[in-house]
């Protein structure tokens, strides 16, 4: 519908928080107009939290539920800790889009469709029998019917008269258009998205004003239109104060390794091969070689953490990343570099499995494949990112253990954290570990006839030395075949294997003693049940606890950075509390892991739908559990 | 490519390690070519890596007393590429088989070479999978009966030498093991090449494919088969030089009586820039059963694969200035929060 005339007074109300979810086909821009929202909102202050979600398929079929991508935003004027779980308002560009989003609209929601969408052939292609526009299928929720297209094509008449653009460049603008009235719906300024645009299309003016003149005319039909009787503002957060930006979690996992190449005085090598959702990672450290970062897109995952063996032992920081399948293809390799003792990290953005499995989507199920997955035994120390911005942190851990214990490391994320944003409150660079503290190149012989012994160890870190090629008189040769103590020689002699597993074993397990006391969240001290996470679960069970302590159940919560070793003081924790609950979005792994460790009853809540976990699908779980205690 | 004034000799590359090769095995006799000429090219051991993957090859680093890693199957260019990426003060070399280098490994050595990392490949064909003990592998010729084909193997082998170049490698050279003058030029060529160089060394593995080079090797046969290639010579070969390798319309080539080739016999090159010339001359044998050339291929000078990278990072260093934390952190849309 498009109405003319103005309306001059309307109501804003104030909200806690919000949440948008912008939906459409792959190709209608729907992750770059959610992108925008949410730089909107970071500016407003408001913390927030945001969940892409897109088609492994470049350009899935127009049109068809297959093809729906969507990016959902939760903003706040409290500390939030999700992307929320149902938005209040949904943006529909196409009936796919409406079809597969609908039903988790909240009752009463507001739904912005895009008409000019809804002809037969998408609603056929839909699954649409009749058009919900026209019967009572929309009726419990507020409903905007706005010819988005036609507004954009009628705004940007000009620019087609002119030859800057023909009609399908001018109509891919729609999505600016749906910003600038959603935008306008929540108050919120529009010049940083015009800054933004000009700098995206430096290169094509033309391109930039029309995006811009689109989204302009989004927020004046919102402006002018009767349709929408309601603004609404979310007031900024009360966040600790300090200099924020946001940041996704391959971006923070990215810096983090920079924050750890500066603080150890190492320069970073990159070894990669690309692969969803990790490949982000590579590209951010590609834009970053002024600081001494050389990156290496390698023919495959074998070679890329083969070239991260071979320049962790000439002495770079040297990283992989992959998703689970080109984990599996690393295995051999990470066994090499565990009995090779050399320091290097694999980050592991894990997806939905087994085999290509979900590319785009989120799962938490590649922790037995990290924890036991190679050949022989063969322990690797693991720590998890909870958060997108923790990536950061988890990084410099990972680097930490590497270069304190030469060891591989391997950290984990998801896909979740990969793509989602949250506001970063920014470190002082001088507060971060100093890692030169953690490790020293042996320069001199350290054998007792004045030769060199490669495996002789740090007698409390059990560290072995680390002699780069380059040093006279410490010329070494090492490999895959069992070692000797401290010559580092092949050796085939029955005990001394047995010995050289125990001490592979003790090595990893040391790094537990080093290690700071879990933090446990029980505020009101007699909670019955403890709660369990680790890795990108944290936000919802944290958001859950909140919900359900409300209601007058206390419950603890722990969140386990560290997964290999686990901490000295877990077994203790879970012993004191009559119940223990541990989400995942796996079937239950890092449950088995505890209950084989700890013989305690171990409860699993386990979901494997390629999206993070919603805080009310928890509350559930934690209510079910206390239904279930004995009076 | 590492010197230094000392003189050093093959006792400074020896290890105090026992050599567990099966007596009478080619590989001792490459070990030894290797030892002395990089004490003769004033090589220094603390500024050399050797790199292995698996195989009776790939235990060669053991008895280098050099750096060393005995990588595993066939990723030895893999992880010899990121070292030579980090440290380009070093002399990388990689050790690889038939079956670690053409076989598990192909992927990895196609890559290294048309890269061109600076990185010295031998490659020891010994056209048999040796350390398990007698199987057949990618350069056994077809038909080749070993313990599992035991009725004859169906697949065309690979030539080494012609995937080399098929893929541009730099420098592409081929020897045969106890051949200790020409083998050491061959290596020695490697050596000196910045970029990637590949040496295919005959390789003689006496316990499971004895003989498997005697076409090239024996006394009655060695001078009628070795076609030698010296740079800026026509291509002649035979006792008395009777035979020539002349150049066919199709691209190929082929041998004649060299009285009657007169000017058509191709007179080697090997620093031509296009590689076809080389390649063509690759095609004279598949396995070395008859006439097979040996030598130099290709020696050609190209952009090196770790100095460029390393050359980008200088650069965005120049333009950008040293990166700085705090800058990168705070890059794009920041805002404060106030107490
Ligand atoms: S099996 Fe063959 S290649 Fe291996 S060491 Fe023995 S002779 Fe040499």
């Amino acid at each position: 519908m498009l109405v003319s005339g103005t309306i001059a007074t309307r109501t804003t109300v104030r909200l806690s928080n919000a949440v948008v979810r912008f939906a459409g086909d792959s190709g209608d821009g729907m992750q770059l107009a959610g992108d925008q929202f949410t730089t909107q909102s970071a500016m407003a202050g408001n913390d927030l939290a945001t969940l892409p979600d897109f088609p492994a398929e470049i350009r899935a079929p127009a049109g068809t539920l297959a093809g729906v991508s969507s990016f959902q935003l939760h903003f706040s004027d409290q500390d939030i800790h999700t992307p929320g779980d149902a938005p209040d308002v949904l943006v529909a560009m196409n009936p796919a889009a409406l079809m597969k989003h609908l039903e988790s609209l909240k009752p009463g929601g507001t739904l912005i469709v895009n008409s000019d969408a809804f002809g037969d052939r998408n609603l056929t292609k839909a699954g649409y029998e009749a058009n919900p526009l026209e019967d009572d299928a929309l009726t419990d929720y507020q409903v905007h019917e706005v010819q988005i297209t036609t507004l954009t094509l009628r705004a940007l008449e000009g620019h087609i008269e002119r030859g800057e653009l023909n009609k399908k460049e001018a109509e891919r603008c729609k999505n600016m258009l749906a910003l600038g009235l959603v935008s306008w719906m929540f108050s919120r300024p529009i010049d940083e998205t015009e800054t933004w645009l000009q700098t995206k299309f430096a290169s094509k003016p033309d391109v930039a004003d029309a995006n811009i003149t689109a989204l302009r005319a989004g927020r004046n039909y919102g402006e002018t239109t009767e349709a929408f009787v309601f603004t609404y503002e979310v007031k900024p957060a009360k966040l600790p104060p300090g200099r924020y930006r946001n940041i996704t979690g391959n971006q923070a996992v990215a810096y983090g390794l920079i924050a750890a190449s500066v603080r150890s005085g190492l320069p970073l090598f990159y070894g990669s091969y690309p692969i969803t959702p990790a490949s982000d990672i590579l590209h951010e450290l590609a834009k970053q070689k002024h600081f001494d970062v050389s990156t290496f897109q390698a023919e495959d995952e074998i070679a890329a953490i083969g070239s991260v063996i071979g320049a962790a032992f000439g002495g770079s920081l040297a990283v992989t990343a992959s998703s689970g399948p080109g984990i599996a293809l690393k295995t051999e390799a990470m066994g090499l570099a565990l009995v090779m003792e050399l320091p290097l990290i694999v980050v592991n953005v894990q997806r939905g499995g087994p085999s290509t499995g979900l590319p785009t989507k989120t799962e938490q199920s590649d922790l037995l494949q990290i924890l036991h997955g190679r050949n022989g035994e063969a322990p690797i120390p693991v720590v998890a990112a909870s958060s997108p911005s923790d990536g950061f942190d988890a990084a410099i851990e990972a680097a930490r253990i590497a270069l304190t214990y030469r060891t591989p490391v391997v950290l984990l994320s998801d896909g979740y954290l990969a793509n989602s944003a949250e506001p970063w409150n920014l470190p002082d660079v001088d507060s971060l570990p100093d890692l030169t503290e953690v490790f020293a190149f042996t320069t001199e012989p350290n054998g007792p006839d004045g030769e060199f012994l490669p495996y002789l160890r740090d007698p409390e870190t059990l560290a072995r030395p680390w002699a780069l090629p380059g040093t006279a008189g410490l010329e070494h040769r090492i490999g895959g075949l069992e070692k000797e103590a401290d010559t580092g020689h092949i050796s085939y002699e029955a005990g001394n294997h047995h010995a050289q597993t125990l001490l592979r074993h003790e090595r990893v397990q040391r790094i537990a003693d080093d290690l700071p006391p879990l933090e446990v969240e029980d505020p009101s001290g007699d909670a019955q049940i403890l709660l369990v996470g680790w890795g990108s679960t944290e936000g919802p069970i944290r958001a859950a606890c909140h919900e359900v302590r409300q209601k007058g159940i206390p419950v603890a919560r722990i969140h386990l950075r560290h997964l290999s070793p686990l901490p000295n003081d877990l077994d203790d924790l879970l012993k004191a509390y009559p119940q223990v609950l541990c989400p995942e979005n796996n079937m239950g792994q890092l449950a088995m892991h505890l209950r084989a460790r700890t013989l305690v009853d171990v409860q699993t809540y386990d979901r494997v739908t390629g999206q993070p976990f919603s805080s009310s699908e928890l509350v559930e779980a934690i209510e079910a559990l206390v239904t279930e205690v004995p009076a | 490519m590492t010197t230094n004034d000392a003189k050093l000799t093959k006792k400074d590359f020896t290890s105090d390690r026992e050599v567990r090769w099966c007596p009478g095995c080619g590989d001792y006799a490459i070990l030894a070519t290797v030892q002395t000429l990089l004490a003769d090219a004033g090589a220094r051991p603390e500024s050399t890596v050797f790199v292995s993957g698996i195989g009776c090859s790939s235990r060669f680093p053991y008895y280098m007393d050099t750096y060393g890693i005995h990588s595993i199957h066939g990723r030895a260019p893999a992880v010899a590429t990121g070292l030579a990426i980090a440290r380009p003060d070093l002399d990388v070399w990689v050790i690889t088989g038939d079956g670690d280098g053409l076989s598990i490994g192909g992927n990895h050595l196609m890559h290294a070479l048309r890269r061109n990392v600076n990185l010295n490949i031998l490659l020891f064909n010994n056209e048999i999978y040796g350390l398990t003990k007698g199987q057949y592998s990618p350069t056994s010729p077809l038909g080749s009966k070993h313990k599992s084909t035991p009725m004859g193997s169906l697949d065309r082998s690979i030539n080494p030498v012609s995937l080399a170049l098929g893929v541009e490698a730099t420098y592409v050279a081929r020897s045969i093991d106890t051949d200790r003058q020409h083998l050491t030029e061959a290596i020695s060529g490697a050596y000196e090449h910045r970029g990637a160089s590949f040496v295919e060394i005959y390789q003689n593995c006496n316990v499971f494919n004895d003989g498997a080079f005697m076409a090239l090797k024996a006394p009655d046969q060695k001078e009628h088969n070795q076609i030698r290639l010296r740079q800026g010579e026509p291509i002649t070969f035979g006792p008395d030089n009777e035979r020539a390798v002349v150049a066919e319309p199709d691209g190929s080539m082929s041998f004649m009586d060299t009285r009657e080739a007169g000017d058509r016999v191709v007179v080697h090159d090997a620093h031509r820039e296009e590689p076809t010339t080389a390649f063509a001359l690759s095609r004279l044998s598949h396995n070395p059963t008859g006439p097979t050339p040996i030598g130099i291929f290709r020696d050609v000078e190209r952009p090196v694969y770790d100095d460029m990278l390393r050359d980008q990072v200088q650069e965005a260093v120049d333009t950008k200035g040293e990166g700085q934390l705090t800058d990168l952190l705070s890059s794009g849309n920041v805002w404060d929060v106030e107490d």
